[in-house]
């Protein structure tokens, strides 16, 4: 873009009205400082984009945390390694900004090399530049991740050693093994030759960004005079004659002729979509219930359901809770949880009552449907008197010796099996306790099924189980 | 002619643009500025405004080049 | 709408959408991780983004990008994730960003285990990570109350320009209850001071940098003055047959529903029991618990911690009644009649 004049470009802001004290014309970088070519030349491109309105600046933690002092766009200023995390919140907020990540070689490397990382693999659409001066400025100069062998630094007084602090990190090479990223060069603020070199990769960076072909970033050998301790003048030299035979200028990766554009899709719903979508309805079916007429110690039920991981208690409990809850009902479902309930035991704990539930515990349960020895064990001495046991005899060959309970036995997965799958045993067991207790009835056990079973082609092989369930025991209570 | 300007006191006296110059138009000057250095300055004739200068300067303002006549 | 049988978790999801969250970064983490998997669900569905961090970190500062820009955005995790997070959230109080923050919380310290505690009370009541901050901390105890307060965070949030937490179990993240969600309807929050990446916010900071110490003390001013407002208008609490009470029982999450049923069972042995349900526990219901001071014999707390919430309460009364502590650890839940024992105890 040739121009007439060249000067401040119009990405700064005029006057730095966020930076504290009287001078708001003139930057806090040190003499001959390499940042401040890198934000001319950030600067430049996006006024010659014409994308400084849509540009948001991230200020790291280190020399350039002021960052926002200077440009003329929306400023984020990031927690220390945070900015690829910070700048991948606000791209997915809003895909339309042009969402630049400015890092240093601490910030980046080190304390952030992980978030770097993942937001170069996961192919974020934001622009980074990366200014390597290997060594931390802001604080002092200490090491960074990117010292050379040898170098001396505040925490390196006799040099960075290889046996120590092992060799400086190649941020290029490193991500140019992953698949995501679109675009990755390195260039030096040396001569004309590189500086103008950084200028290209800047502005090809930012426009991979504005093309939405996804992660681009720009290493940068920049010069720290001051950390350094040597004139700016030696300083550029330094970056030659040390920086760069170890860190190779290049392009690292760049498939942006095969990268299609991608931006996320926008999607305007209605008021009534989003309920859809929420799966939220007007109306649920309704089968109102009353247990006043019930058995004493049938109503107000705590239910504990115990077996082995994979015989479906957790569903055994929970389509009686929503059954509860179709008949106008309180109702509570707690399940075990987590690994312990992977291949090991389970069991989940249900109250379905007329009035507001309190503890959703149930360590004193009334009824216990036990589908296994070790529950049955486990938890009979737990019933209160009176309480109802349906136990499954196909896997519990010994009653419970308790006289002050009502005990049903059934054959669960023998009933299962031959009604066509063991895995409905659970359902034998469902339709046992509601034909025992009538607390939920069969039409409110079914619609229960149709709201908690995701796949539909089970449910007439559980409705007939259910039936079984009750079959067996109006059969044994003769 | 083409020239080029420095904001002098917005110059941190770091002496790039004199080393980048390729027709040796640039200069320090022997007073002090604001900011308490040694200000670049153009000699007065001889640029060539290919603006080597103005990308080299890590100060946003203190270099301006004009490329042609104004 | 009608009423849905959902676990708490995913209440939470679904409440988060009807407030109007676009952007949800989260990390898996048992007693948490149903409200990612609900989250990767529907906010596709609504067109809104889901992302899963590479660490607890990462998550929090996702939520600090996305709510810089403006938008609603939230997280999840339980204790261990919390603790990652709190460098995250001390910038997020520090550069005022409105974020939601969940906690299902389970037993600690260190790896712990996944079952429900109450051991981060003091690292979301007290600021938790770095500096001068608190965030406002909502404690449901049921699925209807984790819709509820969710979107009462988002809220909250905004109104505030503060994290907000809100602050349960895995009992409660994990049970599943009939819970009526709204209507969805129109959220629409005006925030001149975000981001956005358009003109108008041109020249908006997000930032919690003040060099010089007289601002950083008047930035740390303006917070606590927040903070006081938050303490004199948002103070939520819940009561249970306190009127005649002798005795006072506090606890919040799952304890509370379990004191609960033991204020019942305590009830008809004739005992004067009720019970003071913190929905705020920051802010504290301090003047409330003043309030019962002045009228009622003693206070009993109970905690699934090694007791931190009964500090605040004892501040609150600063000695003028005695006040008892009964807990578990661990991820042991106290049970009713353990509890039945202790009011028993305090009674006789």
């Amino acid at each position: 873009m040739a121009k007439d004049i060249l000067r401040k470009p119009k990405g700064f802001n005029d006057v730095y009205f966020n930076k504290p004290g009287a001078d708001k014309e003139n930057t806090h970088y040190c003499p001959g400082c390499g940042h401040g070519v890198v934000h001319k030349l950030i600067a430049e491109a996006l006024e010659d984009f014409g994308v400084a309105d849509r540009a948001i600046m991230i200020s790291p933690v280190g020399c350039s945390v002021f960052v926002y002092y200077y440009f003329a766009t929306g400023n984020v200023q990031a927690a220390h390694g945070r900015a690829p995390a910070v700048a991948t919140g606000l791209k997915r907020a809003n895909p339309d900004s042009i969402v630049i990540s400015y890092q240093g070689d601490g910030d980046l490397g080190a304390i952030g090399g992980n978030n770097i990382l993942q937001a170069a693999n996961r192919g974020e659409n934001i622009t980074v530049i990366f200014v390597n001066n290997a060594i931390y400025g802001m604080t002092g100069g200490q090491m960074a991740p990117t010292t050379l062998v040898g170098q001396r630094t505040m925490t390196t007084p006799y040099g960075r050693s290889v046996e120590n602090e092992g060799y400086p990190i190649k941020i290029c090479e490193l991500l140019a093994s992953l698949e995501s990223p679109a675009y990755l060069e390195r260039t030096a603020i040396t001569d004309v030759k590189n500086i103008m070199k950084t200028r290209l990769a800047i502005r090809k960076a930012i426009k991979v960004q504005i093309d939405n072909k996804g992660f681009s970033l720009v290493e940068i050998l920049s010069a720290c005079p001051s950390g350094w301790r040597m004139t700016p003048r030696k300083a550029k030299e330094w970056i030659t004659t040390n920086m760069m035979p170890y860190f190779k200028p290049g392009v690292y990766k760049d498939v942006l002729n095969e990268r299609k554009p991608y931006a996320p899709a926008k999607l305007n719903l209605s008021l009534d979509e989003i309920d859809e979508k929420l799966g939220l309805k007007e109306e649920a079916p309704s089968f109102p219930g009353d247990m006043s007429g019930l058995k004493e110690n049938h109503r107000n039920p705590r239910i504990k359901v115990a077996g082995f991981g994979g015989q479906g208690v957790l569903m055994l409990g929970n389509v009686l809770a929503e059954a509860g809850m179709l008949q106008g009902y309180e109702v509570s479902w707690l399940p075990s949880y987590g690994p312990e309930m992977r291949g090991g035991t389970a069991n989940c704990q249900v109250h379905i009552d007329e009035d507001k539930i309190g503890s959703p515990v149930v360590s004193d349960s009334t009824v216990l449907i036990a589908m296994n020895k070790p529950s049955l064990d486990k938890f009979v001495p737990d019933v209160v008197p009176g309480g109802v046991v349906l136990y499954n005899t196909s896997m519990i060959d010994q009653a419970p010796r308790r006289k002050d309970l009502e005990i049903i036995p059934v054959p669960a997965s023998e009933i299962a099996d031959a009604t066509g799958d063991l895995k409905v045993a659970n359902m034998v067991m469902i339709g046992a306790y509601l034909e025992t207790t009538k607390v939920v009835s069969k039409e409110a056990v079914f619609a229960a099924l149709d709201i908690a079973i995701k796949h539909k082609g089970f449910i007439p092989m559980n409705q007939k189980a259910i039936e079984q369930g009750i079959e067996h025991v109006r059969k044994i209570k003769g | 002619m083409p020239r080029m300007e420095v904001y002098t006191d917005h110059c941190k006296g770091c002496e790039l643009c004199v080393e980048i110059c390729p027709a040796g138009v640039i200069e320090m000057s022997e007073e002090i500025n604001k900011l308490g250095y040694h200000p670049a300055r153009y000699k007065g004739e001889g640029c060539t405004g290919c603006g080597f200068c103005f990308y080299a300067c890590p100060e946003p303002d203190a270099i301006t080049v004009y490329k042609k006549e104004d | 709408m009608a009423k849905e049988l959902i676990k708490g978790n995913e209440a939470v999801i679904k409440g988060a959408l009807l407030a109007g969250c676009r952007n949800y970064f989260g990390y898996p983490i048992t007693p948490a991780s149903e409200i990612a998997h609900a989250a990767s669900k529907y906010f596709p569905l609504l067109g809104r983004s889901f992302l899963q961090g590479e660490s607890e970190v990462a998550s929090i500062n996702m939520c600090y990008g996305a709510a810089s820009a403006g938008v609603r955005t939230m997280t999840a995790s339980s204790g261990p994730g919390i603790s990652l997070k709190q460098e995250g959230i001390s910038y997020a109080a520090g550069s005022e960003l409105p974020i939601v923050i969940v906690d299902i919380q389970r037993g600690g310290p260190g790896l712990g285990n996944i079952a429900p505690e109450q051991g981060d009370y003091n690292q979301v009541t007290k600021g938790g990570g770095h500096g001068n901050y608190k965030t406002i901390v909502l404690a449901p105890n049921c699925a209807q109350e984790m819709c509820d307060l969710t979107m009462l965070a988002f809220d909250l949030a905004d109104e505030y320009r503060t994290p907000v937490y809100v602050f349960t179990d895995g009992y409660i993240g994990q049970m599943m209850e009939p819970v009526e969600f709204p209507k969805a309807r129109e959220i629409k929050v005006e925030k001149d001071w975000a981001v956005w990446g358009n003109r108008e916010s041109r020249d908006n900071l997000i930032n919690s940098i003040y060099l010089e110490p007289l601002e950083l003390e008047a930035h740390n001013q303006k917070l606590q003055d927040k903070y006081q407002l938050i303490e004199e208008k948002e103070v939520m609490f819940d009561t249970y047959r306190l009127d005649d009470a002798e005795l006072v029982t506090m606890g919040y999450g799952i304890v509370s529903r379990i004191l609960k049923t033991a204020i019942d069972k305590a009830r008809k042995k004739g005992l004067k029991v009720g019970l003071l349900r913190p929905i705020t526990l920051f802010p504290f219901p301090n003047k409330k618990i003043q309030e019962l001071g002045n009228r009622v014999n003693s206070f009993l707390v109970v905690e699934m911690s090694n007791g931190q919430m009964v500090q605040d309460v004892k501040l609150a009364l600063l000695g003028a009644k005695p006040v008892y502590f009964y807990n578990r650890m661990g991820g042991v839940v106290p049970t009713v009649n353990e509890v039945l024992n202790k009011i028993e105890e305090i009674l006789k």
